[in-house]
């Protein structure tokens, strides 16, 4: 993996000046690559990891299974471009296996959540079924613990 | 009961490890950074765990040969051929419980009472003990910051004499982090040919460098293997010290030796970690790649803080520490490493620990992730800017 790409990766907060140290470059060096990476379309943003749960916010989240049946000569592209443009939906994925797209939805409630799978993704042209699953806690998110500490188990040896 | 009647007067005048003192001041203080430990923070490769299990699986719970299991014998030979170009037969190598325990044999295997055994300092805490309890003369050649801590060849030759059988040659180092290029061995070897003086090279960090050179052995340079033991191991590379697992590769006739004491004291290294260990050769180079990476971006962030803050740090080219200098705050190092954790809950190691010629010194050890050290550098940082505000008061 890109060295650059792998340390926004842990840490986006960091700056160029930073990054170039830990990369032996200079800090023009980097923020051209960076920029780079912006124009290609290789970065796409920066977000903040949150534990909702924590943050007091009432948030649902659900990931849905979908089948879809797909179209002649695009796929799933048309189908799956349209939900990916929904508010609510976080993310949008082609999955191989058992059915085709999953799709993860946030809302305020459970039937907020409901609602949104009954009336707008059901009744698309294409989707076959959907299978609706909860997430009931998050332990760890985009390689992020949440609420457990790494603990430092090395034992004191003399060296 | 006399246990002091009883107890060995050499084992007794010993000292004990400069560095444990810190360890258990820190071990009682909450919210405490340590940057003390010297073993890496990450886990060993999966595969080789996984490799460890399946042999317990099937039931591979004997004693191996005394020398160890002839696969991991073979495949230490490929491996230090590939790595480091060092051409050894199975009969030249022996496995052992990590790198500490081939030092031992090894040191044991030629000191006779009033030997001398040439010691670069600051280093390793266990070669001058080991030394001492074989009734050896531990002679330390105290190394320098201006020459980079790396051993020169007029340092080597003032400090033999009749009596010197062994020269221990620790690089890359702990704690200095100095490696020794080629032209550097070039010059101790020139010296070193025309004596009967036995190199115990001590190679555990072979596979961490930064410079984008690869480890040089001493062992490797004309007329020099045959007076060389080299000493490695799985803990530091591969992540694997709680396996202790090690080996030595030398002169038949002294691995000989070795491998007779080994079996009286230690019967064989411990058998789940020997075959563990020929995947850990066989395929981990990769894994190593990654975290000799990772390390590098540490030690360049490390390096790059300490300087900014005036504690001077000559760059370390391997293993994973920096040992900055804290000569400007006008503390001891031991006074230094005491007011840094009761102040502000960091523990580092005081260079003394590793020999008289690190007082001045301090051993941070980058084994920790970015965040833990980031953390660990502003509170350094306010440390001594808090001394700098109050040396004007």
């Amino acid at each position: 993996m890109d060295k650059l790409l792998k340390l926004l990766n842990e840490n986006a907060r960091r700056s160029a000046e930073e990054l170039g140290t830990l990369l032996a470059q200079s800090t023009g060096e980097i923020a051209a690559k960076i920029d780079e990476y912006v124009k290609k379309g290789v970065i796409l943003g920066y977000k903040t990891v949150i534990d909702w749960d924590k943050a007091g916010s009432d948030r649902v989240k659900c990931i849905i299974d979908l089948k879809v049946t797909p179209q002649k000569g695009r796929g799933f592209d048309d189908i799956a471009e349209e939900i990916a443009r929904m508010e609510n939906v976080e993310s949008v994925l082609l999955m191989s296996g058992g059915y085709d797209l999953s799709v993860v939805v946030t809302g305020k409630s459970f039937q907020d959540i409901a609602l949104f799978v009954a009336r707008q993704l059901s009744p698309m042209d294409g989707v076959l079924s959907t299978t609706t699953h909860f997430v009931l806690k998050t332990y760890k998110k985009d390689g992020v613990l949440f609420g457990m500490k790494d603990k430092d188990e090395r034992g004191y040896a003399s060296l | 009961m006399d246990y002091e009647k009883i107890l060995a007067d050499k084992a007794k005048t010993i000292k004990p490890s400069g560095i444990r003192k810190y360890f258990d001041l820190a071990a009682d203080m909450e919210d405490c950074i340590a940057l003390g430990v010297g073993e890496p923070d990450f886990k060993t490769p999966w595969v080789v765990r996984q490799a460890g299990i399946e042999n317990l699986q099937r039931g591979r719970t004997c004693y191996t040969s005394n020398a160890g299991l002839k696969e991991l014998r073979e495949e230490i030979c490929r491996y230090l051929f590939r790595r480091f170009g060092l051409a050894y037969k199975t009969e030249e190598t022996l496995v052992t419980v990590g790198g500490s325990e081939a030092i031992d044999l090894c040191i044991r295997a030629v000191v006779d009472p009033g030997d001398e055994v040439l010691i670069p300092e600051p280093c390793f805490v266990c070669y001058a003990p080991i030394t001492e309890l074989a009734h050896g003369v531990a002679v330390p050649i105290p190394l320098k910051a201006e020459n980079s801590f790396r051993l020169t060849a007029e340092q080597l030759k003032a400090a033999i004499t009749p009596r010197t059988k062994l020269l221990i040659l620790p690089f890359p180092s702990n704690p200095t982090g100095a490696v020794m290029h080629k032209k550097d061995l070039e010059a101790l070897a020139e010296v070193l040919r025309e004596t009967n003086i036995l190199v115990l090279s001590d190679e555990i960090y072979a596979e961490l460098t930064y410079t984008g050179e690869q480890h040089v052995s001493i062992a490797g340079l004309p007329g020099m293997r045959d007076r060389t033991v080299v000493v490695n191991g799985f803990s530091k590379a591969h992540a694997m010290t709680g396996w202790r697992l090690g080996y030595a590769a030398g002169p038949e006739r002294i691995i000989g030796i070795m491998t007779k004491i080994h079996q009286f004291a230690i019967m064989c290294a411990p058998t789940t970690s020997q075959y563990a260990a020929v995947v850990a050769l066989s395929s981990c180079d990769e894994q190593i790649e990654e975290m000799r990476d990772e390390y590098n971006v540490r030690r360049r962030f490390l390096v790059d803080r300490l300087n900014k803050l005036g504690l001077s740090c000559f760059a370390p080219e391997g293993a994973f520490y920096v040992f900055p200098s804290i000569q400007k705050t006008g503390l001891s190092s031991e006074t230094f490493c005491e007011r840094l954790l009761q102040e502000k809950g960091v523990a580092v190691v005081p260079g003394c620990a590793f020999g008289a010629s690190g007082e001045g010194f301090v051993r941070i050890s980058y084994a920790y992730s970015l965040d833990h050290l980031t953390e660990a550098m502003k509170r350094i940082e306010a440390f001594v800017h808090e001394l700098e505000q109050n040396g004007h008061e």
